[in-house]
This record gives C-alpha cells, structure tokens and sequence, in this order.
C-alpha cells in the first residue's frame, strides 16, 4: 500500500510537471447547456467522465472546462429535474464547442427521493411519497419552513397557528393517528431527527430554520415508507434536506424581499355608538351610566402595518475540487399586532468532500441562528374585542401608565381596578416587554465510506446534533394595569410590576450507522439493496426555575427547584431489503426494533415490521411501446408503526414530587412541602398503527400528465387515551394509558399537467385531493354502550367548559352541544333547546354529537404560467366538511356578557345584534347554534414574476417578483377566518394579507 | 501518506468509537422527583408525605394556587375540597344561590344535575383521592415497613400517631361519601394502586366501615386539645362520630340518638368553649380560635394558596357594590348570595340583635328575580380576610381564613336535636343550656335566650348558626324538607316560588366517568 501510494505520488508530480510544461498547449471546451425551451440552465453541472474535473453552467448557461490536454473526452451535462446527456468530443489543435440541449427526464422518474437511511429512484419507490422541490415552495415571505409545501402535497394539511411572526404550523398527515399523544410528524432535518418539543423563546422549532437553505422536503406518509423510522413514525415523516454545494465557479445568489402586512379582516364588533344604543335599549340605568362618549375602534388601535425585510445571500462552488454552499440569512419581521417582531440571523455551511477516490464521501452541515423577538401580548387580541369602545384609550391622568381602566367603585380597593375586568387592550400591548434571545444550531457530519474491497458494500455513519439556548425576560412596568400592586410583602406594602427571566437549554443527538450493500445480480435480472443499521437518540431539555419577581425586586415566589431536566433516549436497529426482479417487480421489507426510556424494562422494545410490493405494469412488454402511457405503476404496501412521542418522560414507575412552596401545608406552626405520590402506568407501552396502501402511479404523454392515486386504511391500536381510572384505585383519576383504537382511511388523488409548453409559453399546473375520515373504534377498557366519551375542547365561558368529545363511532373530538330551539323568526331562542331524550328536562343528558372539526376534504391547486420572461403563479387550498365552534361569537356575543353581572360594559361580537342571545344560563355556551361550518377555498398566494435575464455587461441576472399571500378566502363561516387549528376559534392571531416584493440576483 | 491514516483513523473513530455512547442505556431518572425508598427513608420523609394526606383538603395540587392539579378533568381552580362540598351542600338549598354560567353550576339550585355534573364528578374523585392519598400513607407506614426502614423510638410512635390520623382522614371522606353519594367503591390500604377493581359497597357497609374505623383509632390519636394544629386529635374522631350517629336513621334506617348524644356530650366535655364574639369564626386570624374550633382546614395567603377554600368563599359573595377592600382581597367575583328563606330567619337582616346575622343588603334585593344577577338576593358577609383589628391578610388574593371542620357549636345542637329525637342519655334542660350558650354567645348577652326547643327550632337554628358552613343539605335531608314540598325556597327545583323533586335527590349520583371507568358500580337509583 505504501508502495501504491509512493507510485501515485510520483505519477501526479509527473502529470503536474507535463501539465506545466505544455502548458502552452492546453485546450478548453466550451458551451453553452440549455433545456427544452432553448432556455439557459444555470447551474447545469458537465463533467469530464472519470474525473473531478467538472464546470458548473454560468447564469447564461455557459459552461468552460480549461487545462486540458488533445484527446478524447466524455463530457456529461446534468441538472435536477433533466436527463443527463453524454457527448463525447475529440479535441486536437482547437478548442472545442460542446452544446447541450438537456430534455426533462420523463415527469422525473429518475429524480432521487430521500428516503430514510438512504435515497432511491422516483421510478423504483414501492411506498407512497411525495417530493417537493425548492422550484415548486410556496413563495413570498416564508418565515417557517413547512408554509413551503402547504397545499402542495395531497394528505397533509399545514395549518399556521395565527400570524405572528415566525408562527409555526399544525402538520398532519394523513389526519395523524392519535388521540391524546402526538400527531406531529416526524421532521428530519439532514439526518437530524428532531424533536416536537418547542425551545423556550422560539415561535416554534422549525421557525429558527432558513427556509431558503431548504433544498427538498420528501414527505413519507404510507407505513411501508415510514416504518424504517419505527417508533416516531405513525404520524408520517418529513424529510428536509438543505442545499448542498456544486463542482465548478462559485455562484452568487442573494435574494432580498420586503413585504407589507395588513390586517385582513376585523372581528365584527359593536361600535361605540352601537354599544351605546344596545345598552340603552337592555341594560339597567346602572348599567347606562356605565357608557362613555368615544368611538373607539380598539383594533384598529392594537393592529398595524408591518413592513418586514428579508434577505439571503448564499455562495455555492467548489474551492479545489472541495463542493461547498455557504448562506446567511437576516430576517426582520414586524407583527401586524403592534410591538412584536422577530430578528433573525442565520448562517449555514455545507461542504461535501471526497476522498480517497471518492471512496470516501463526507456531508458536513452546520446551520445556525440567531433570533431575537418581542411577543406582542396576545391577550390584547382578546381584549380589543371586549373592551368598551365607547372607552377612550387614554384616561386623561397618570394612572396605570394613563391608560384608560375600569376602576373599582370602591376607593380602599388595593389595586383600584374593577376585578375580573379586562384590561386595556393597548396598556397590554405597550406594557408588556416579553423578549426572548434564541440561539439554535443544528448540524451533522454524515460519512460515507465505499469499501475498498467490495464498492457495492458502503458503510455510513452520521453524528447529528441540535443544540439550542432560549432565554427571555418579562418585563412590566410597576404602573401596568395588569399587574398592579399585585403583592403585598410581611410588612404590608404593596409591590406592582414582573421583572422575571426565563431560560432553558436543550441538546438533543443523534447517532446513525448503517451498512448498505447493493447489488445488481444480471445472471438473475435482479437488484439487490440491502440496509442495516443502528441508532441512538437522545433529547435532553434543561428547564431552569427563576423567581417571580416585582418592578422593585421583590420576590413574590421561588422555584422549588433551580432546575429540571427531562431526558429520553431511543435506541434502534433497523433494516431494510430493496429486490427488484427483471426492472418490473420490486420488493420492500423494513423492520425496526425501537427501545425508549419511556416505557419500563417490560414493554420497552418493540419491533415494527413493513413489507410493500411495487409493479412497474409500463416496463411489460404489452405496455412498453404504448406511446400514451409513459408510466404505470401498482403499490401496494403494509406496515406497523409506533407512536410515544408527547407522553411523560417517566411515567411508568413510582414517583413522590415535592409541591412548591405556595403549595405547603401547615401542620403545627411548620408548613411543610408536600411529598405527592405520582400518577403512573407501568404497563404503559407503544402505540402502534397498521397503515395498509394501495397506490398507482401514472404518467401520460412522456410524462406531461402524471401523478399519484392512493387508497389507506390506518388503524391505530393500544391509542395513548387519557382514561378515567376506577376511583381509588389510581393516584390521578385520569392518566394516559394504551386503552383505544381509532381507524383513519382515505383517498389521495394527485396530478400534475404541463398545459403549455411552446417557445413563449409555459404552463404548469397541480391539483390534489384529499379524503380522510377518521373514527374512534375503542376508549375505554371495558365497552359500555352508556360511555359519554372523554371530553375535550377547552372553551372559554365558565370553568373548565368543553366542547368536544372522543366519542366511539366517531370521529375524534367531534362537537358536544345542545340542540338550539329556533323561533319563527329564525334567530336563536335563548336558554330554549331541544329535549333529544324527552324526560322533561333540560341537562346533559341532551347533549348531542354534531359535526367535527376535522375536514373531509382537502384540495390544494398550483399554477404556474411563463410567459417569455414573466411567470405567473397561484396556490389555492380547499378544506370542506370541516366545522368550527366559534367562541368569539359565545363568549362576548351575548347580552349577559356586554352587561357584566359585575358591573362593568364589555363589548362584544356584532353577532349578539343578530341572534338577541341572553346567555346568562350555563347552557348557552353549548349550543350547536355556535358550531358553524367552516369549509373555505383560500388563495395562499399569488405571484407575478419578471425575469430580466442579463444585467451588469452580461455578468449576472436578475428577476424580481411580486407576491401577495393569504389574497382572498371564500367561506361561510362567520368569524374572521375558518381556518382553525382544533376546532376552536378564539381570538387567534389574525393571519395577515401580506404584500411582497422581492428581488433575486445571481453572478 | 498521512491523510491517509489520517482518514483512516477518522473512519475508525467514526464507526467505533461511537459505539461507546450506545452503552447508556434507556433506564433514566427524573432530575427531582424521587422514589418513595427515598421519601420514607426518614421521618421528615414521612412528615411531609402526611402533611400531603391533610393538604389534599386544601389545596388543588401540587402547584400553589393552580398549575398541576391533583384531580382532573375539571378546572383546577374549583377542585379543592371544600369549594365543592360548600357547593354540593349549600347551592343546592335555600341558603345559597350563584349567579355564575358554569355548566352544571346552577344544576344544584335547580335540582336537575345528573350524572355527568361537572362538581358532582370533582367531589367524588377529590374525596376518593384523599382516601388513596391515606391508604397509601397507611401502607407505607405499617410496622413492617418502618423496622424494614429503621426506623424506630420516638420516631415510629410518631408516625404510628399519623397513621390513625391517615385513617381518621379517610374515615371523614368516607363519611362525605357516604352523605354525598351513599353507595360508593371501598377502597382500603389493602387494595394495591393499579391492581384491584375497587368494589362498590351499600349505603350501610360504608357506615359500619366509618364507624369502626374511627372506633378502632381511638387509641392512637392524641388527646382532645393536645395535638399539633390543623390535626386530629380524639375530640375530632369523637365529633365525626356524633355527626355519623345524628344521621344514621338516614344512612342505614336504624337510629343512634343516644351515641350521637354521648359522642357529642365527650367533645363537649372535652373542654372547649365559645369564643366569645361569632364574628370572629371566619376571620383570616381565626387560628386563634382554638378554643372552639376542634379540626381546620388550614389556609394561608402565601404558602397555602389556590382557588378554593376560603379563598372562594371570601371572594365569591363579594359583588354590587360592596367594597372588597372590607373583605381584605383586592376584588369579589360577584357570584354568590342567599335566598330570602336565610335572612328571614333572623330578627333582623343587620346584625343588630343577632350578631350572626351577617348579610350585605345595600343595592341587593331581597327577592331573587334572575340567579344569575349578583344583586338579586342578600350577599353573606360572615367569611372575611380580615383580622379581628380589620387588617387585611397576608395576601389581597388568597385567604388566611381557616376553615372548621368541626367546631363546639355543632356539638351542642347535635346534643340538642338528637336529646330531642328521643335519644338516651340526653338530658333536656342541658340540651337547652346548651342553646343558650349559644344564643348568648349570637345576642352578646341573655335577650335571645329561649327556654324550650323544639326539633323544628333547633333546625332553624342549625340555619342561624351554621350557615354557609357545609351543613344545609344534611340537614334539610334530615328533616325530610330537601326534595319534598314540607320546604320551598326560591327557584327550588328551578321554578320561581319553588317546588318538590324526586326523592331520590337526596343521594347524588355516581358520576358516568367512574361508572364507566369501573362497571361494577352501580348507579343509585333514579339516575
């Protein structure tokens, strides 16, 4: 070997002094890549066959390869989404000119799809995935990654939660398949699985990521794609993979966008001088002398026009033969509910080097961020809808920072303030500095070694980490309304005002080593691929405890502890076998035994088995010259998933936890601390779900029509359900345990069309569809035909009111409600429902089921038309069947709640107009009256593109676009907007109308 | 050549030195709880596993004031204790109406709840929890385990001393269980957590239970007076005993006047008296009261704070335009008052002669018109956060107001009513001095002295004395005036003028979610 070594060392200082020495002579080729269009391909990478010697297409779609000595070469332009193309050119005493006109590969069948532990051919998946690419992301301003792909892929919905800034989204698969642990899926980010849980300070995990490093997302969501990830699986998995350096010069790409956001929509509520007739004309003169004289519009008051910037610049190349991507990111978002913002910084290197003949291969990525935010108090949200407008802002005096207040009528009163009443919205806003500082970095060093002796045998490794700091700090003014001389010290003095600090750290790793070995057996037409592997994960939080303290520094409490940390760890093996008989039948087989700290010693592995069988029905031979069909395949798979994500670190085994000090009790003169045994369930285990899938995919016209059909039935087993425990017999009467069963199916259907494709004109459009129903088959342990469900949905309105229940037979969280009595005039007859069960009285026993939250149908709809050099794109999405208890409309639309028995004006929905609802009775807050459909057609974005090609003497071009998101919503639902996560509208942070222009320069 | 060993080493470093971090494995520890090896290691150990039997009457959880209840599925905030037996006790009578929306919140005033009643359900799972609470404490605390834990002496009669408390606690949630819901599961410290079906056991079988069992720990508790405060000593044991036997006719049908009189008559000869002014009793320093008071529930604004309680009952009848600062708290929640029916039974509605009339009148009606308009019907003043001086508590949002669990006052009518019920061994002219001291006590001198009682007399004065304390629906019950038409009050049954129910609402049902969660229960009739 040292020998060998010796020998390439003298051969390369040979070639290197023959190289020097013809210099003079060396040649270059030349050309120019383009695609169907005759349109330039920058970025297109042609490399010299059995070299590294390779030049990346310029923004003209030039290409040079320089140094190179007469001979004959195979060069081979390639680019994702086209048909590598081989040339073999001969270049004697001239340098050469090689064009390429690359075609796109059938609907890209031969695209790579990240797959777990590996990446397979489009053509040969047996399991139901779905790839979207950066080309096809939603545009505008993306602060979080998953808004990418929303409406883009059928089964999974991506619902944002409200509109601050960097927001996160509820993401479900295929309707998720759980009740009361997770139904998140699992979000894989380069090899780094990542866990649900959020980071102190952050809007949401995956909102400290660049959306514009992101490269692909591959959503897995069938169980024979999913189950190679076993135990975190049930819930589909999300696979991200970010952009990766490229041979040849560096290229430049910053893009900068700034955007305008508006509020869309207002709440409907009473203006002061409705407020002032509806109170004269119902309330008490104890209650008209409440009214004021203003007109205030308390949301216009809390809402502004943000105007956020966001800017990205990234270099891709390859210094000495050495691919690297590096990209910095500065996002400045303003929240359209005043004094929110999020600042973030972001950073990401990628290098991918090769070694030892490419034997070697190593993918390194680190990211970074950075954020800095301030939370707009989003009670004042709440607040704008139920403060008086007939109020001022400001009072007139210094009082409570000169905000206007309701104010007790008693003048000893401690704080002054009328108790129970809310609090100035705008005081709530201005008064409140919630400010956090996050630090994330997530990376992973993934090596890939091609054995020597047998290159079909790779080996891989990945380390993998995500490490992260939130912390924060609360801060409010001693004068703030809200926490006004809120607590009396020993000697009787009153202290206002919070001055606390948060903080937690969380490092979570990841270890993966697997052996792939692949084969092509031709005396048996056969292909092999075969993955073994290990890993480990381990998500380790550190939660510290801070005092509560006042403006002045006193300290209202201490933490019991001066910190927490909750730890799991998951140990796996996993494997998996690719055959592929004759390039037509394909099998898949995955298993994987997970191990979690959260189960005891007795249930703590469990072995997750998946088998799929794919039939490329185009490759037979009755097939394969119809010119029409491009593509026919048959899918058909099943498999076991699991599920223990969102369950207690521990709660298997006996505990005692300490209370905290307000919570003592005194026994003597002594308080003591109290020790509380801790609710626990040692047979707790897995969930696990058996998804069975039928699919077809198909391709028309070399591709121009293709898509997907698939058909599931999910059935989920031994659910996580929080029973109710036999009184007595436990130490919490509800704790989670494996006690249900919930059945999920459904129908996807996706087609993509290249409309148009001329020399001006291109158009490209996207349709899915999606049917899902889902359906709680087992809740309890023992079947009673009496069983009223578990109840779920906190409304506001009374205490610990709910709106729904897991009932079985139907689907989750469907609504619980009385049945409204109308009266001939159609408007709602207060405290009057209907006796379903006819025993002569009005009680819970009258509560029925009525619709559910969930939709039945999901549509999503791309477009995307060019023309010359404009482009031309829209995203649409459509829930139907879906319904929404609107909690707006029932906690302030009432007379009971605009006349507070407490002696102050609230304001209310403009519905309590309409309806006449008194609502003083506890039943009003049920009624099916509130439960409204929600089904809505929205267009998510749309957006005009130009494309000025060249600029700056031919160095660089340009585009620049314009881009309006969330521009209209068709629905019927009558709050502000139906799109609610759960079921429960209740003043959520508006989303706004966003307006974007941005500009992308490339050199 | 060496980056080559180089890549070499990094290859091996990367496939193998890796595997060191597999070897952790999955068995992981919480950072700050503990086992219960550890919690009953020592005797402050088992202290503070004991104070959480007794803190599980006053607090919600685990978290001062809310934040990790220990009872769920209903809003932490009204899952104490004595929150929902005041509101199974009192809404459901002429003594309180609340103007609240909570579901199932005027279903007691309304006497149409059912099964599936939100403070129903709470009551049940927060007493049966104090009675898992205790027969946890009572297993950890046999003599084996204590010699297996070496602990021995001083230390192990002292938590011998807690054990019986441990069973005079769950003796007192059976006894609420046994008011309340009449046939309910029995659960005792043989019936491991997780293991045992808990069976359900009649009316009676949980009678005899409570009986025995307070019988059996006689021995073992302190003397009357000698205790620590807040724990029972044997006076309390005693009292209990009297309240079971007063109301034994309607537990079992088989009457036990006369140990209900020599049960009382041992309390009162136990050496306790009157403080001398009853408005003090609901006070935020009523600690001081322990000349009367025989068990509390102990509160505390700073250390001891949730929802319920007395921080409930000091909140919740402030309202209109009464002033909270009179009340020691920084603001009322505008919810409960009383129907005309307990005014009316004072000879006047301000205190002046009987100082137990306690009632806020300025802008409140007399006649409720609407339950749900804080003015209809007279605010009750008698629980303040105040001290004796009228210094506000410690806290202007949790109370310092203990609450009594037994207190001399009720010893004396029991004396009294079951004298007057035919008991033997009771002796009128005592029954009646008995009455006396309490009417001195009430009119500050003899002008509301009376001298002879009748058992209609003594239930009014059970009213007058007792109000608003946890006693109304007993009582009512008792007296056969709780469902039947002998006895209306305002919006009784729901309607105006009131009217009769069923008579099978003297017994609460068993809440659905145990029926469904343990089908060998069966639901009491009517249900």
């Amino acid at each position: 070997m040292r020998n060998n070594y010796l020998k390439k060392y003298l051969l390369f200082f040979a070639l290197l002094f023959i190289s020097q020495a013809i210099f003079a002579q060396t040649r270059s080729i030349t050309g120019k890549v383009v695609d169907e269009n005759n349109q330039s391909l920058p970025g297109a990478t042609v490399l010299i066959s059995g070299t590294n010697t390779a030049s990346a297409a310029d923004v003209n779609g030039i290409y040079r390869i320089t140094g190179l000595r007469a001979g004959t070469y195979t060069l081979t332009a390639s680019f994702i989404g086209y048909t590598s193309q081989p040339k073999t050119v001969t270049i004697e005493a001239d340098n050469a000119t090689v064009n390429f006109n690359l075609q796109p590969s059938s609907k890209s069948l031969s695209e790579i799809v990240v797959i777990g532990y590996g990446t397979v051919k489009k053509k040969d998946l047996t399991g139901s995935v779905t790839t979207v690419s950066s080309k096809d992301f939603q545009t505008g301003n993306i602060t979080s990654p998953e808004q990418l792909i929303a409406g883009k892929v059928a089964g999974v919905s991506i619902t944002s939660n409200g509109g601050a800034p960097g927001a996160g989204s509820t993401i479900r698969v295929r309707g998720g398949a759980s009740l009361n642990a997770s139904n998140d899926p699992l979000i894989v980010i380069d090899g780094v699985q990542l866990s649900n849980d959020g980071i102190a300070g952050a809007p949401s995990a995956l909102s400290l990521i660049n959306p514009n490093d992101i490269e692909t997302f591959s959503v897995l969501k069938d169980a024979s794609a999913t189950a190679i990830y076993g135990s975190r699986a049930s819930n589909g998995v999300i696979i991200i993979t970010t952009k990766k350096g490229t041979v040849g010069k560096a290229q430049v790409n910053f893009n900068t966008q700034v955007s305008i956001s508006k509020l869309s929509k207002e709440v409907p509520v009473l203006t002061g001088d409705q407020l002032r007739a509806y109170v004269k004309a119902n309330g008490s003169a104890a209650f008209q002398a409440l009214l004021g004289d203003a007109n205030t519009d308390w949301q216009k008051e809390i809402y502004q026009t943000a105007i956020s910037n966001d800017n990205n610049l990234s270099v891709a190349g390859g210094f000495k033969n050495l691919p690297y991507r590096v990209s910095v990111g500065y996002l400045d978002q303003k929240g359209i509910l005043r004094t929110g913002y999020l600042n973030r910084a972001s950073a990401s290197i990628n290098v991918t080097p090769k070694f030892l003949d490419n034997h070697i291969k190593l993918d390194i990525n680190v990211k970074g961020s950075a954020s800095k935010a301030r939370f707009a108090n989003q009670g004042a949200i709440g607040a704008a809808v139920s403060f008086d407008p007939t109020k001022p802002v400001q009072s007139g005096n210094d009082k409570y920072g000169g905000f206007y207040e309701y104010l007790d009528s008693d003048p000893s009163s401690a704080t002054g303030l009328k108790q129970l009443a809310p609090r100035n919205p705008i005081g709530l806003l201005e008064q409140r500095y919630d400010k956090s500082d996050v630090k994330r970095s997530i990376g992973n060093a993934q090596l890939d070694y091609k054995f020597h002796f047998l290159p079909d045998l790779h080996a891989n490794v990945n380390f993998g980490y995500d490490a992260s700091e939130g912390k924060g700090t609360i801060v409010i003014p001693s004068t703030a309304a809200a926490s006004f001389n809120r607590f009396k010290d020993a000697s009787n003095v009153l202290h206002g005002g919070v001055n606390n600090q948060y903080r937690t750290t969380i490092l979570n790793t990841t270890f993966e080593a697997y052996l792939n070995y692949a084969k092509d057996l031709k005396s048996i037409d056969s292909r092999i691929d075969v993955v073994a592997g290990y890993a480990y994960y381990d998500y380790a939080t550190k939660n510290y405890g801070f005092p509560d303290i006042t403006s002045d520094g006193t300290t209202v409490s201490t933490p019991t502890f001066p910190f927490d940390k909750p730890e799991n760890t998951l140990l796996s093996y996993y494997g998996r076998l690719n055959y592929t008989y004759a390039n037509k039948y394909l099998l898949t087989g995955t298993i994987r035994r997970d191990g979690s700290s959260r189960f005891s010693p007795l249930n703590r592995y469990a072995v997750f088995p998946s088998g799929a069988f794919a039939w490329k029905i185009k490759e037979e031979s009755f097939l394969r010259d119809n010119k029409v069909l491009s593509d026919l395949k048959l899918r058909v798979g099943y498999g076991l998933t699991g599920q223990q994500d969102g369950l207690s670190n521990y709660a298997y085994t006996p505990y005692y936890s300490l209370s905290s000090q307000t919570a003592s009790y005194q026994l003597g003169d002594t308080f003591y601390q109290l020790y509380r045994p801790v609710a626990y369930d040692p047979k707790r285990k897995w969930e696990q779900s058996a998804t069975t899938n039928v699919g077809v995919d198909y391709g028309f016209l070399n591709g121009r029509i293709s898509g997907s059909i698939d058909a599931y039935y999910k059935e989920t087993k031994d659910l996580l359900g929080e029973v109710t425990v036999a009184a007595g017999s436990g130490f919490s009467n509800k704790f989670v345990t494996n006690v249900g069963n919930m059945v999920n199916k459904g129908i996807e259907f996706a087609i993509t069309a290249q409309v148009v494709r001329s020399k001006d004109v291109n158009w490209d459009v996207a349709f899915n569809a999606t049917y899902n129903t889902n359906k709680v088959t087992k809740l309890t342990f023992v079947d009673d035909p009496n069983a009223t469900g578990s109840a779920v949905g906190g409304v506001s309105g009374g205490t610990g009111t709910t709106i729904q229940r897991n009932y079985v037979g139907q689907p989750r969280a469907a609504f619980y409600v009385y049945q409204q009595v109308y009266g001939a005039d159609g408007k709602p007859i207060d405290n009057v429902y209907v006796d379903r069960n006819g025993d002569g009285t009005i009680n819970d026993k009258d509560l029925y089921l009525y619709k559910q939250p969930d939709p039945k149908y999901i549509f999503g709809f791309s477009s995307n038309v060019t023309y010359k050099n404009f482009n031309l794109a829209v995203v649409m999405r459509a829930n139907t069947g879906n319904y929404a208890y609107n909690n707006v409309f029932s906690s302030t639309g009432t007379r009971n709640s605009i006349l507070n028995p407490l002696g102050y004006l609230n304001n209310g929905s403009a519905n309590v107009l309409e309806s006449g609802l008194i609502g003083a009775n506890d039943k009003n807050v049920l009624s099916d009256y509130y439960v409204q459909n929600a089904s809505f057609l929205k267009m998510d974005n749309a957006s005009l593109g130009y494309n000025f090609g060249k600029v700056l003497r031919s160095s660089a071009s340009l585009s620049i676009s314009a881009n309006v998101q969330n521009v209209f919503t068709i629905t019927n639902y009558q709050g502000v907007d139906p799109e609610v996560g759960g079921g429960i509208d209740n003043n959520i942070y508006p989303r706004p109308r966003t307006f974007v222009f941005g500009l992308n320069l490339k050199f | 050549m060496k980056k080559n060993l180089t890549i070499k080493a990094f290859i091996v470093v990367m496939l193998t030195g890796s595997l060191v971090s597999c070897t952790k494995k999955l068995d992981l520890l919480p950072t700050n709880d503990i086992t219960s090896a550890t919690v009953y290691a020592s005797a402050e150990g088992y202290k503070q596993a004991f104070a959480k039997v007794y803190g599980a009457f006053a607090l919600t959880g685990n978290q001062g004031p809310a934040g990790n209840g220990d009872v769920q599925g209903i809003d932490e905030g009204t899952s104490d204790f004595l929150r929902l037996y005041w509101k199974a006790q009192e809404l459901s009578t002429d003594e309180a109406v609340i103007a609240w929306g909570d579901v199932g919140i005027q279903d007691f005033h309304n006497m149409n709840w059912s099964a599936a009643n939100p403070f129903l359900k709470g009551l049940y799972y927060r007493s049966l929890y104090q009675v898992t609470l205790a027969n946890e404490f009572i297993r950890q605390s046999a003599d084996d385990q204590l010699s297996s834990r070496g602990i021995s002496g001083a230390d192990a009669d002292k938590i011998r001393q807690f054990r019986a408390e441990a069973r005079f606690l769950r003796a007192f949630q059976y006894w609420v269980l046994l008011d309340m819901y009449g046939n309910v599961p029995l659960v005792t410290e043989t019936d491991l957590i997780g293991v045992t079906v808990p069976k359900q056991a009649d009316r009676k079988t949980i009678f005899a239970y409570v009986e025995s069992e307070l019988k059996a720990i006689e021995p073992a508790l302190a003397a009357p007076k000698s205790n620590e405060y807040g724990r029972a000593d044997k006076a309390a044991s005693w009292a209990l005993l009297a309240r079971l036997y007063l109301n034994a006719e309607v537990y079992t049908g088989t009457k036990k006047y006369a140990e209900a009189i020599d049960y009382a008559g041992r309390v009162i000869g136990a050496g306790y008296s009157l403080i001398n002014n009853y408005q003090y009793i609901m006070l935020a320093d009523n600690q001081a009261n322990t000349s009367e008071n025989i068990l509390t529930i102990n509160y505390d604004g700073l250390r001891t704070q949730s929802y319920g309680g007395t921080t409930f009952l000091t909140h919740a009848p402030v309202g209109g335009s009464e002033s909270a600062s009179n009340f020691g708290i920084s603001g009322g929640w505008g919810g409960a008052r009383t129907t005309k029916n307990l005014p009316n039974l004072f000879p006047d509605y301000t205190g002046t002669a009987d100082k137990r009339s306690q009632f806020y009148t300025t802008g409140q009606n007399l006649e409720i018109k609407d339950q749900s308009v804080f003015t209809d019907g007279f605010a009750v003043t008698k629980y303040r956060n105040v001290t004796r001086t009228g210094a506000a508590g410690q806290s202007l949002d949790f109370s310092d107001v203990d609450f009594p669990l037994f207190r001399l006052s009720e010893m004396y009518l029991i004396y009294a009513e079951a004298t007057l019920r035919g008991g033997t061994g009771g002796v009128t002219a005592t029954a009646v001095n008995y009455i006396n001291l309490i009417r001195n006590r009430a009119y500050g001198n003899a002008s509301g002295n009376v001298a002879t009682i009748s058992l209609d007399f003594i239930l009014d004065e059970r009213a007058r004395e007792l109000y608003w304390e946890g006693f109304r629906r007993t009582d009512l019950i008792r007296y056969g005036k709780f469902t039947t038409s002998t006895y209306l009050w305002p919006f009784k049954g729901g309607v105006t003028g009131g009217r009769s129910v069923e008579d099978f609402r003297n017994i609460y049902p068993i809440p659905t979610d145990d029926i469904t969660a343990n089908p060998t229960l069966v639901q009491n009739p009517g249900y």
